[in-house]
């Protein structure tokens, strides 16, 4: 009798000292970046939950500086993003590095990110998933489009696509031979780059066919034919090549974008060993080429693209060559407060007629 | 004794409604007043001041994104009206019964689903490669594909469609409650249709007109999602400033002030429309 008892309550104990170490991760992410099968697989292994809410880098900030960085464990802005947003409205906690298993990552992306993320000696941010900006192109339809500003040519009126975003004002500045990454410390000297940019913006309007916002509606417009050449993210691209092979993604003559992820806790997150333990989890090689073959980009994980699928692999290389990646423009940090000048330039082209 | 009982009873009864009230509508309003009067002059710095309110008046951009709104929304209450009116007549007066019923759940089925979806059915209908593009074609009208969507045709067709149940509805109610015999004596002392329309229907129905454009304007100017939808590149409304401000531009000071420019100004759209027309809300929300 007594020898029951005290299992009963060792089991009892057992199971609540389970239950207070499995945790909920609220996770704040892209589409793709947390597929079914790897939750599934996190859960069974660590007992962790995971919630997964999708957004975008600006809703990201939004939500988070709405509840001044509560609601979610883990959230996945671009780097850029980081150290500019905790300034402004300190709504991330600096990331313990002795809880990451640092041998997983790239040593040289892990080391670009963190040097992009501090903030006052404190890191904010480790790499996640990296890719690029660039043209996604009908190479049937659309043969000479190689360069940003060729959306801009008077024989695609009609059937051309970008956002109203900051890397579309980014790009036409590089596309027009400007360096607007030279310009980020000197608001002067931006705003005369956003002056041009925000011109040939608008004499491009006539070309537009819409502006898109969402990744599905590029990509449906690409699809339909009604657009023959867009900017729009890679993955998109070679999504589109592996249905129609008219269709690809085309680094473009002035340079891709390129922009990397990161994982930062936010500064009211509840569940941070989940979070580290997230992290550890998904920059496993096998995990990250799980990830790559959903989301279509790959991963900062060190030897993680050695499980991805040849198609895609092929793909990648067709659309870098080794100038082409040489060529890539990395987002640096947005300064605090030069977002604003943007803004109001992407409000007059959106105005314009 | 019994004074004191009913005042508790009436006490209780406002509760749930003063609750709401406050908690949901005053309290978020209050909130989003203080956030419009902060200026920010530098990072975390903020300053006390009507600057963000003089933005919209200073820069042509934000007064005429409001008012191409404004008289866009005008147009789509004043189309409603003008598709709503006949149908409402038609439901009220020239059915019975079963009949009756019938047409009246065929205005609604269309709202059983979220506007989004209705939003991308227009989508399909109105996109080149859509139904419409496609049956024109087939009927050799056109020769090429035509593009119906992101323009304003493509947002008043949107906004006359998702506001036609809020037209519909207050003018049956109305119409409903005007007697046949009054038609009929109309017509014995041998007035044309035209001036029984003018003398008797319309001004028996004015207080449904009334409400129905009130509850059309309003929604059409507070629509985010048809005019940004369908509207694509064209598509400038006031609250996808209100939304880019918000969301993307992380200036929520601004952001607020439009959404307190808009409540203001849309007020004095309606007030004058009711001074104009010589009607009170009183006498419209008092049938």
């Amino acid at each position: 009798m007594k020898t029951t008892t005290l299992l009963s309550t060792v089991a009892v104990l057992a199971l609540s000292s389970m239950a207070a170490q499995a945790e909920t991760l609220r996770l704040l992410t892209w589409g793709g970046y947390a597929p079914e099968a790897v939750i599934a697989q996190f859960t069974a292994e660590t007992g962790h939950t995971v919630e997964v809410t999708k957004s975008n880098n600006e809703e990201m900030i939004a939500k988070l500086r709405a509840t001044n960085g509560g609601g979610f464990d883990l959230a996945q802005p671009s780097q850029d993003r980081v150290s500019g947003a905790q300034e402004e409205f300190g709504i991330y906690k600096p990331m313990d590095q002795s809880k990451l298993e640092t041998s997983l990552f790239i040593p040289s992306m892990l080391e670009a990110t963190k040097t992009n993320t501090t903030l006052n000696g404190e890191v904010y941010g480790v790499p996640h998933v990296w890719g690029t900006d660039g043209l996604v192109v009908n190479t049937a339809l659309a043969p000479n489009v190689k360069d940003y500003k060729d959306l801009c040519d008077p024989a695609m009126a009609g059937k051309v696509s970008y956002r109203v975003k900051r890397p579309t004002l980014i790009a036409w500045a590089f596309s027009m031979g400007k360096d607007p990454f030279a310009a980020y410390a000197d608001p002067v000297a931006y705003q005369a780059i956003l002056d041009e940019v925000e011109a040939a913006l608008i004499a491009c309007k006539a070309n537009v066919k819409t502006y898109w916002d969402g990744g599905d509606e590029i990509k449906n417009l690409l699809r339909s034919g009604e657009v023959t050449a867009a900017m729009a993210w890679d993955t998109g691209g070679w999504q589109l090549n592996a249905e129609m092979p008219e269709i690809t993604f085309v680094a473009p003559a002035s340079g891709a974008l390129g922009w990397i992820d990161t994982f930062v806790i936010p500064a009211r997150g509840r569940a941070d060993e989940a979070a580290y333990a997230w992290i550890n989890f998904v920059m496993r090689p096998e995990i990250a080429a799980q990830i790559t073959a959903e989301a279509g980009n790959f991963t900062a994980s060190l030897g993680g693209d050695a499980g991805v699928d040849d198609a895609l692999k092929a793909r990648y290389q067709a659309s870098f060559p080794q100038e082409a990646i040489d060529n890539i423009k990395w987002y640096p940090t947005v300064p605090a407060g030069l977002e604003t000048l943007e803004g109001a330039a992407l409000d007059r082209v959106n105005a314009a007629n | 004794m019994s004074k004191d009982g009913s005042r508790l009873g009436l006490i209780l009864l406002m509760a749930p409604l003063l609750l709401w009230l406050v908690t949901l509508i005053i309290l978020p309003h209050i909130g989003l007043f203080v956030v419009s009067l902060s200026e920010k002059v530098g990072v975390r710095t903020y300053e006390t001041g009507f600057g963000n309110y003089a933005v919209f008046f200073t820069e042509p951009l934000y007064w005429n994104t409001f008012a191409r709104t404004a008289y866009m929304s005008i147009m789509a209450t004043a189309l409603t009206l003008l598709i709503g009116f006949p149908v409402a007549y038609y439901i009220a007066k020239l059915t019975r019964g079963r009949s009756k019923t019938t047409l009246f759940l065929m205005c609604l089925i269309p709202f059983w689903v979220s506007e989004l979806v209705r939003t991308f059915g227009w989508m399909i209908l109105l996109r080149e490669t859509g139904v419409l593009s496609s049956f024109l074609q087939y009927l050799g009208v056109i020769n090429g594909p035509v593009e119906f969507l992101y323009n304003d045709f493509a947002i008043m067709t949107g906004l006359v469609y998702t506001s036609m149940l809020f037209m519909v509805v207050p003018l049956v109610t109305t119409l409903d409650s005007l007697d046949d015999s009054l038609i009929e004596a109309g017509y014995d002392l041998g007035a044309s249709s035209l001036s029984i329309l003018r003398e008797i229907i319309i001004p028996h129905a004015m207080p449904g007109i009334v409400s129905g454009c009130i509850v059309v304007f309003m929604l059409s100017l507070g629509n985010y999602l048809t005019p940004i939808l369908l509207g694509g590149k064209d598509s400038l409304w006031f609250t996808g400033l209100i939304y880019s401000q918000f969301i993307t531009r992380f200036n929520w000071e601004l952001g607020s002030a439009f959404g307190f420019l808009l409540l203001g100004l849309s007020s004095v759209i309606v007030f004058a429309a009711l001074k104009l027309t010589g009607q009170s809300l009183g006498k419209t929300m008092g049938r």
